[in-house]
């Protein structure tokens, strides 16, 4: 594997990718086998490091190789935050967009693609390009940024983003509750997440300290049970094979017993967002669990595990778009092999 | 189509040569779908006489994205004008192109619900209109612009096919093609059914205005708010020319010998609203606000918003016609860029308002001119590249919210790279492979099309 990259040795990242038949940028391998496990490549990493960060321009830009807890850290000695959230520490800025994991506190904030305003990319040709602008707000041109995240490496390697950051809230608790979550949000403003597991429902308040107690109240949860933000908040489902779920919102309420109906399946629901993290000991749950997911209008991505089920479950919406854009960017399929349906015939994958 | 739904006649072609911007197209033909499936029949028509077309809402755009280039077919959503679905639960609507910005707002509004993005066209301007530029407004600096607010769309691409992109569920499988669809400009396909996020209403909002001597002085209050960790609903700044141009035309209140004024809207719970308030105050005072007026009811607040958004009325009375720019800067920079925007006017002799929205660092400044003053038109042209490279110079973007069109297209060199136009190209051209939708739009060429020509005339009010 070629050394991190500095930014200096950008160059040297573009000959890498030009020359290479197959390139697989890594960060830190938290969310690896997303999707489709890759074929393989030679493997390269993005320069990491903080390049600017403004308090009075709520804007961050980094290397894509630098740890989101580097990212949290900076951003919190200027009492700022950017609602990434990734929940491994060593996960990196160009992996988490690369992977489109959305945070926990989405229902609020917004999904990862609101977050990201510009990135820097190199080809697979080996150029190195600009997408987007450094700007909060900003229409000059087409939306590259929109396309990097989730695109699980298959049309560029992302070397640095500029981020769209936010105060950080003054308080922030984790309040727990057994009663209807559906009734709950409805009976709140802006709650920052509602997670539950079929049981308890644990809701994520920030804010004004008089504002957190005025929420709980509206939603009749004990303001004073709470746990601050950094130490409270639900276990998210742990197993060897996992995958989230996506589903319209309303149909949490219906898939929940279905789910509940799956033995040994651990999951935890993003009420209001429609995301279900979902983790088995079990592969044929895992399958189970997409079954119920489809049934419901949605569908399950697999995370990890699972070895040798498709990552998506279906054909991916917009094939023919997908392919052309990435016999565009991609034409010998070199980028990521295997992680995404659509590519061109790949190149014989050298080895890494 | 029904019939009476395409028109040819020269009178009839001629309303469409052009929007709310100053470049002029020709349409070969032009027609008023009533259904999506009509849309992609248009578009079919379109591809069997190998003619590129354009999608067009109200025309409000200021961009030139809707100007008909290469004798188009022009496609105007206006009748496709229905609320589909509103889904309070859910909080989204479906709607379709052509309904009316703040005709879905006034329609939610009994739910305790909006649609954020409030651009100062919203009485005049389409959904369809605002997906394709991305388009903003003052509540875009806490609520974020339309791509934000966008969750699904029915599309049509430029074969006639249809499909959608997006859904209701929180993530899609493989790319984030209705990402790339917004901001678009009609440049990969028409929208012929929408599906928008739906807010609800903050329980508490103050609105304040805060007055200053000296312009430098609101735009170093704008930074110190958000670096106070505030950002607030809206961040509005209106220089004096401006200031009193508005009161002259509505009598907001506006103190009339301020050199500038901040308007500053804060929303969300009350404890959280009012701890921002003082803070804001404070802020102010800091920066030597002379004075800062908390609207006590609704009704003052209405009115301290009513002169925001009779800004463009109010210029209709100073000069006949204006020329309105659209630029993004680090919001860091509004000092020194308003600086140079201001000696930019006085070395071309214009006179130059600015009302913008100073929180997102989205500059709109405005040259108000006669176009019967010999050679105004060359002067106002070329402060505007001047203000454009500017902003740009430090660190800015061409447009925050109107697009790129054809306005600003040969300026993208300015922010873009060659290879950075090519990757834009090439995911343009994944959508549309034969390049009929909405060409010559957004990305430059070597030259501009014979036909277009500049027409000296004001822009839309």
């Amino acid at each position: 594997m070629t050394p991190p990259a500095r930014l200096d040795e950008l160059d040297e990242l573009r000959e890498t990718i030009h020359a290479a038949d197959a390139v697989v940028p890594v960060g830190g391998r938290t969310q690896w086998e997303v999707g489709n496990p890759t074929t393989g490549g030679v493997e390269v990493r993005a320069p990491a490091g903080i390049l600017a960060c403004d308090p009075a321009e709520l804007t961050v830009t980094a290397g894509a190789g630098t740890p989101v807890a580097e990212l949290a850290a900076v951003l919190g000695e200027a009492g700022q935050e950017c609602p990434i959230d990734a929940r491994a520490p060593d996960a990196t800025v160009g992996g988490v967009l690369a992977a489109g994991l959305s945070g926990h506190r989405r229902l609020r904030y917004g999904p990862l693609r609101d977050r990201v305003l510009e990135v820097r990319f190199v080809t697979a040709d080996g150029r190195l390009v600009k997408g987007g602008g450094p700007t909060v707000k900003n229409v000059t041109g087409f939306d590259l940024p929109r396309l990097l995240v989730g695109s699980l490496g298959t049309v560029g390697v992302v070397t640095q983003a500029t981020l769209r950051c936010q105060p950080r809230p003054v308080s922030a608790r984790w309040l727990t509750t057994v009663g209807d979550p559906f009734a709950a949000r409805q009976r709140m403003f802006r709650p920052s997440s509602i997670a539950w597991d079929g049981t308890t429902t644990h809701v994520l308040l920030e804010g004004h300290p008089d504002d957190v107690v005025a929420e709980a109240t509206a939603a009749g949860l004990d303001a004073g049970s709470g746990r601050d933000a950094t130490e409270g908040g639900p276990s998210w489902p742990a197993g060897p094979h996992r995958g989230r779920i996506s589903v319209r919102p309303s149909r949490l309420r219906d898939l929940a017993p279905a789910l509940r109906d799956i033995d040994g399946l651990r999951w935890l629901a993003e009420v209001g967002v429609g995301t279900v993290h979902v983790a088995t000991v079990d592969p044929a749950r895992l399958i189970a669990a997409r079954d119920v997911a489809a049934a419901h209008g949605g569908w399950l991505l697999r995370e990890t595990g699972a070895p040798g089920i498709d990552g998506y479950g279906a054909p991916l919406p917009n094939l023919a778009i997908v392919k052309r854009i990435r016999a565009a960017f991609d034409p010998t399929g070199k980028l990521s092999p295997g992680r995404l349906p659509g590519a061109p015939a790949p190149a014989l994958t050298s080895a890494s | 189509m029904g019939a009476g739904r395409a028109r040819a006649e020269p009178l009839e072609l001629a309303l469409y040569q052009r929007d709310a911007g100053v470049d002029r197209g020709n349409a070969a033909a032009v027609c008023f779908p009533g259904t999506g499936a009509d849309v992609a029949a248009a578009v079919r028509v379109a591809a069997r006489h190998d003619r590129p077309f354009v999608a067009r809402g109200s025309g409000t755009g200021l961009a030139g994205g809707a100007t008909p280039v290469g004798d188009p077919l022009v496609i105007v959503t206006t009748h496709l004008n229905r609320i589909l679905e509103v889904n309070p639960e859910e909080r989204y609507a479906w709607v379709e192109p052509g309904v009316l910005n703040l005709d879905l707002s006034r329609a939610v509004d009994h739910l305790g619900l909006h649609y954020a993005p409030d651009p100062s066209s919203q009485q005049a301007c389409t959904i369809g209109g605002n997906v394709a530029t991305n388009a903003g407004g003052p509540h875009c600096l806490a609520s974020g612009v339309t791509a934000m607010h966008v969750l699904a769309m029915e599309v049509v691409l430029g074969d006639g096919s249809t499909t959608m992109l997006g859904g209701l569920e929180p993530d899609q499988a493989g790319y984030d093609l209705r990402g790339c669809f917004v901001g678009s400009e009609g440049t990969m396909g028409i929208a012929t059914r929408i599906a928008v996020r739906l807010l609800p209403d903050p329980p508490a909002v103050r609105t304040l205005l805060l007055d200053f001597t000296s312009v430098d002085a609101a735009a170093a209050t704008v930074s110190g708010i958000i670096a106070a960790g505030i950002v607030p609903a809206a961040l509005e700044m209106m220089d004096a020319e401006i200031t009193r141009a508005v009161e002259d035309f509505v009598g907001a209140g506006y103190p009339r010998d301020a050199a500038a004024v901040l308007l500053v809207e804060l929303d969300g719970l009350a404890g959280g609203v009012a701890a921002q308030v003082d803070a804001v105050r404070h802020v102010g005072a800091q920066h030597g606000a002379r004075t800062v007026r908390v609207a006590a009811d609704e009704a003052e607040r209405a009115l301290l918003w009513k002169g925001r958004k009779s800004a463009f009325g109010a210029i209709a009375r100073i000069a006949p016609d204006y020329y309105l720019h659209d630029a993004v800067v680090p919001r860091t920079r509004l000092v020194d860029v308003l600086q140079r925007v201001y000696e930019i006017a006085g070395e071309y002799d214009l006179t130059m308002m600015n009302v913008f929205h100073a929180g997102d660092g989205n500059l709109h400044p405005l040259i108000v001119f006669d176009q019967r003053d010999p050679g105004i038109w060359e002067r106002v042209h070329a402060a505007g590249d001047a203000i454009l490279r500017t902003c740009v110079d430090a660190g800015g973007v061409l447009s925050g919210e109107h697009g790129i069109g054809l306005e600003k297209r040969e300026a993208m060199p300015l922010v873009f790279t060659s290879d950075d136009l090519d990757v834009q190209a090439r995911l343009r051209d994944a959508f549309d492979p034969a390049g009929r939708a909405n060409p010559q739009k957004i990305l430059p060429s070597g030259s501009r099309c014979g036909e277009m020509q500049r027409v000296p005339e004001g822009a839309w009010v």
